[in-house]
């Protein structure tokens, strides 16, 4: 059992859990993942590290509801407690002194990319933050994150900021003007994609957390396999971060939808049992 | 691994021919004569009707009944020479328990058991006797049918955790020592039973949310029930073992985290988590499983039970199991039973290569299970939404045996055919759990991943750290398991006796 300190909505739809797990929290480092069980019922749902606080003994994510077990942990509150927390699992990012890195961050991202960038800033490099919202008022963490970079760009597709882009057209934008060394790129498959996309050419190397649907998280089962250079890897423990020149992102596209009926089945009983009038 | 062409310790052999001595014993022997005893017929074990238990999850053996276990253990000679006990893995007195049973003291014969074997009710269930004490009783050799030793195993255990008399023996006085047991698998289990009797204070580490490892995640509902494991678990807690759960040593803690938090000896017991894939084209598509994945999906996050439970799995209409250990008869059966028209062994070897325990290809067999010997699949086929739909196999025939013994599979030419499929289950082995292996690095590990171990003790080529189990083995048994993890119990004890 787990406590929750605190949770609460950042935004509309992304939340962030603030979990009592004083080992966890001794041993985290950036780029590593927690599994997590809502409840006695629930699925073991991977969520990336976005902080911790080894002195108060605590782990944060951020998360996006999109499904039953999201669903059923944001509508928990402190005090609550979840039956399975466990962590901190997968391999660190690499950090290291590459001289400019571009920390490319959207959707629960911005919370996951953060300790990266954060850790890049302390190992001596230049940090260039690049986040990536579908409206202004999605945005979270924006003054964490300009902490640790030395330069801050968002791309949003209305109005507010000055580009209305998705990221990658941003993406683009920036190397032409800056040499880039190295660009991390966490968030939803789509964004690291279209971001591996773009350096790709350039030749960039470019890191990607993958996101396949796990199990237990311990190199047990293999229900996260991803295709890496035309190898099959584990990402809980090989990974979850990868060379996203080398993955193929058709496969994990096509198997993160493995369950798609069955995934809208469960969140209509779910509902059905939370909200029967509705 | 040990020389296997053993001869029996002068020790066990004291002890067994003291028991048969035994006035008791004598008597029981004189009350029915040998031949007597030969013309009684082995009692069956009742099972569930194949047509109706393919569908649910229910055990499929009820256990024998009182008045047939009485009945079977007067099958038993009482032999001078009980050749039943050489081919048990961890010796157990077998004549001892069956003639407890016989002189209708149940729960005396569980507690003989328990001596030497620390979870009868599980072994009883799963050992694949029929090639291990069944397969030299002399009662075989003489009639050709050998005493249900497993069955009766199984009588004993069950009875006694039903009558709620479970025996707590009393633990000697506290040594101050600490003991940390990493995977709460069967070895892991038992050592700690063992040492907490000691007086050690013990903690079990189990990464996932329940104790019981392959046991719970692994074998299915109907074949082991989880009330029984439970049980083993709460049993251990009554004696005072420790479990903290969701930890993931050499992630959330390390060995050397728990050494300078006090503890001072080590079992490691993390079994063979990692599956093996066979690395053809495809095999990455969506409704191929590891045999792990599938089992545990259904089995430890109850897919079974979904929606209600959040975990889902597919329910293939055209299963294919690849491999013919018990591990691929479970996943065929687990298909089976929920609601494949066609579920399928697909093996490369032909029947009598096929490592399952004879019972459970017989209940598969019943159950309506198809078995393609002498196959192997080469590529899958997917759909335009990356679905499995369908697998090439080529055919295969026997050639020369291979260092396992057994008769190697060589492909015939041209021999391919199409099999449609709609969920795959890869069942083909495990190796040893990794994990450990690579954050201990000054921790000695063999060519397969397996740790290296001193047979006589267990004891790795760290001080104080022992293992045991299918972390040394790779994929085993459940007795083996155990068997290493007494071995490895008495090293410990030792090793924190002599420790100041
Ligand atoms: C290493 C890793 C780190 C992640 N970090 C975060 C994070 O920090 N914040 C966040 O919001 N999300 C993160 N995810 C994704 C998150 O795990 C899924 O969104 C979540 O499991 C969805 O569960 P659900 O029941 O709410 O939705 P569902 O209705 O079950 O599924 C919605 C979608 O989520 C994905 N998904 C479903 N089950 C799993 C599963 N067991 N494991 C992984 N993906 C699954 C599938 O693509 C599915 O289509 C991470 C995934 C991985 C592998
Ligand atoms: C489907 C199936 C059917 C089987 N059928 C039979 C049968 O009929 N008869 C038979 O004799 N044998 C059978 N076996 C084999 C038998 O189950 C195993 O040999 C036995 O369970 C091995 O026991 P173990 O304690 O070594 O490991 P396991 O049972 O594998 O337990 C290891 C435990 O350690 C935990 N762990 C792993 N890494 C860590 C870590 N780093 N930190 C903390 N915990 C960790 C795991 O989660 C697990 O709970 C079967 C196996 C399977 C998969
Ligand atoms: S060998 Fe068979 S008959 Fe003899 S003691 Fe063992 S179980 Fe009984
Ligand atoms: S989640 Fe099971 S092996 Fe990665």
């Amino acid at each position: 059992m787990a406590k929750i300190i605190r949770r609460e909505r950042l935004v509309p739809n992304l939340h962030l859990l603030e979990i009592e797990a004083p080992q966890v929290a001794r041993k985290c480092k950036p780029g590593q993942f927690v599994i997590i069980m809502p409840d006695e019922r629930g699925e073991r749902i991977p969520l990336n590290i976005a902080d911790w606080d080894s002195e108060k003994g605590t782990v944060t994510s951020v998360f996006l509801v999109v499904g039953t077990s999201t669903q059923k942990l944001s509508i928990l509150r402190s005090g609550d407690e979840v039956p399975v927390y466990v962590g901190p699992l997968g391999k660190p990012a690499e950090i290291k002194k590459y001289g400019t890195v571009l920390c490319a961050g959207g959707c629960y991202g911005i919370g996951a990319v953060y300790p990266v960038a954060r850790a890049m800033k302390k190992a001596g490099n230049k940090v260039i933050s690049l986040i990536d919202v579908k409206a202004n008022y999605l945005l979270y963490w924006e003054d964490k994150l300009k902490a640790v970079s030395d330069e801050f760009f968002v791309s949003s597709r209305d109005s507010y900021y000055d580009c209305k882009e998705f990221i990658p057209k941003v993406l683009k934008e920036v190397v032409k003007t800056t040499k880039i060394d190295r660009v991390i790129s966490y968030g939803c498959t789509y964004l690291m994609y279209t971001c591996s996309e773009v350096t790709r050419p350039l030749g960039i190397k470019t890191i990607v957390s993958l996101n396949p649907i796990m199990l237990d998280g311990t190199g047990m089962c293999g229900a996260c396999r991803v295709s890496i250079d035309k190898k099959t890897k584990f990402a809980c423990v090989d990974g979850p971060d990868f060379d996203g020149h080398l993955v193929d992102w058709q496969e994990l596209f096509s198997r993160r939808k493995s369950y798609f009926d069955d995934e809208i089945q469960s969140l209509c009983y779910w509902e059905k049992e939370n909200f029967p009038k509705s | 691994m040990p020389d296997k062409t053993k001869q029996m310790p002068p020790e066990l052999k004291a002890s067994l021919r003291a028991g048969f001595n035994e006035a008791w014993r004598k008597e029981l022997r004189k009350s029915l004569p040998v031949k007597e005893r030969m013309k009684i017929r082995r009692q069956k074990m009742p099972e569930r009707k194949p047509d109706l238990r393919n569908k649910h999850f229910k055990e499929v053996n009820f256990g024998l009944a009182v008045k047939n276990a009485l009945k079977e253990a007067q099958r038993c000679l009482d032999c001078a020479n009980p050749m039943c006990v050489m081919g048990c893995p961890v010796g157990i007195d077998i004549p001892a328990f069956i003639k407890l049973i016989e002189a209708g003291r149940f729960n005396d014969s569980a507690r003989k058991l328990k001596e030497t074997n620390s979870l009868p009710s599980i072994c009883g269930r799963v050992c694949p006797q029929e090639s291990q004490c069944e397969a030299v009783c002399n009662l075989k050799k003489a009639t050709g049918v050998s005493v249900a030793i497993g069955n009766l195993e199984r009588f004993a255990a069950d009875f006694e955790r039903d009558s709620g008399k479970v025996f707590i023996p009393k633990a000697l006085p506290p040594t101050g020592k600490k003991v940390a047991i990493i995977g709460a698998g069967p070895a892991g289990l038992t050592v700690a039973g063992e040492l907490v009797k000691k007086g050690h204070k013990v903690t079990v580490f189990e990464a996932l949310h329940v104790a019981g490892g392959v046991l719970v995640y692994g074998i299915p509902e109907f074949r082991l029930p989880n009330k029984i494991l439970r049980a083993e678990v709460e049993y251990l807690k009554r004696l005072g073992v420790k479990f903290e759960m969701n930890i993931v040593v050499g992630k959330t803690v390390s060995l050397k985290d728990l050494k300078s938090d006090g503890y001072d000896a080590f079992f490691i017991g993390t079994g063979a988590g990692l599956p093996h894939f066979m690395n053809i084209p495809g095999e990455n598509l969506i409704g191929i499983y590891s045999a792990n994945e599938y089992l545990t999906r259904v089995n430890l996050m109850r897919a079974v039970d979904f929606p209600e439970y959040d975990t889902p799995v597919f329910k293939g209409k055209r299963a294919a199991v690849l491999g013919g250990g018990n591990v691929a008869m479970d996943s065929a059966r687990t298909a089976k039973r929920l609601g494949a028209e066609m579920s399928a062994i697909v093996y490369r070897r032909s029947r009598v290569e096929m490592p399952a325990r004879a019972e459970e290809v017989h209940h598969a067999e019943e159950e309506g299970i198809e078995f393609h010997f002498l196959t192997t699949p080469i590529r899958y086929f997917g759909d335009d939404k990356n679905r499995v739909k369908a697998m090439e196999c080529l055919r295969m025939r026997l050639g020369e045996p291979d260092s396992s013994g057994r008769r190697r599979p060589v492909p015939i030419k041209d021999s391919e055919f199409i099999m449609e499929v709609d969920l795959v289950i890869v069942a083909i082995g495990n190796s040893s759990n990794p994990l450990i292996g690579q954050t201990t690095p000054e921790l000695e590990v063999g060519k397969w991943g397996n740790v290296e171990v001193d047979w006589d003790t267990m004891a790795t080529n760290m001080e104080g750290v022992y293992a045991g189990g299918d972390i040394i083995r790779g994929g085993a048994t459940v007795i083996l398991a155990m068997g290493d993890a007494r071995i490895a119990a008495a090293g410990m004890h030792k090793y924190l006796s002599s420790k100041k």
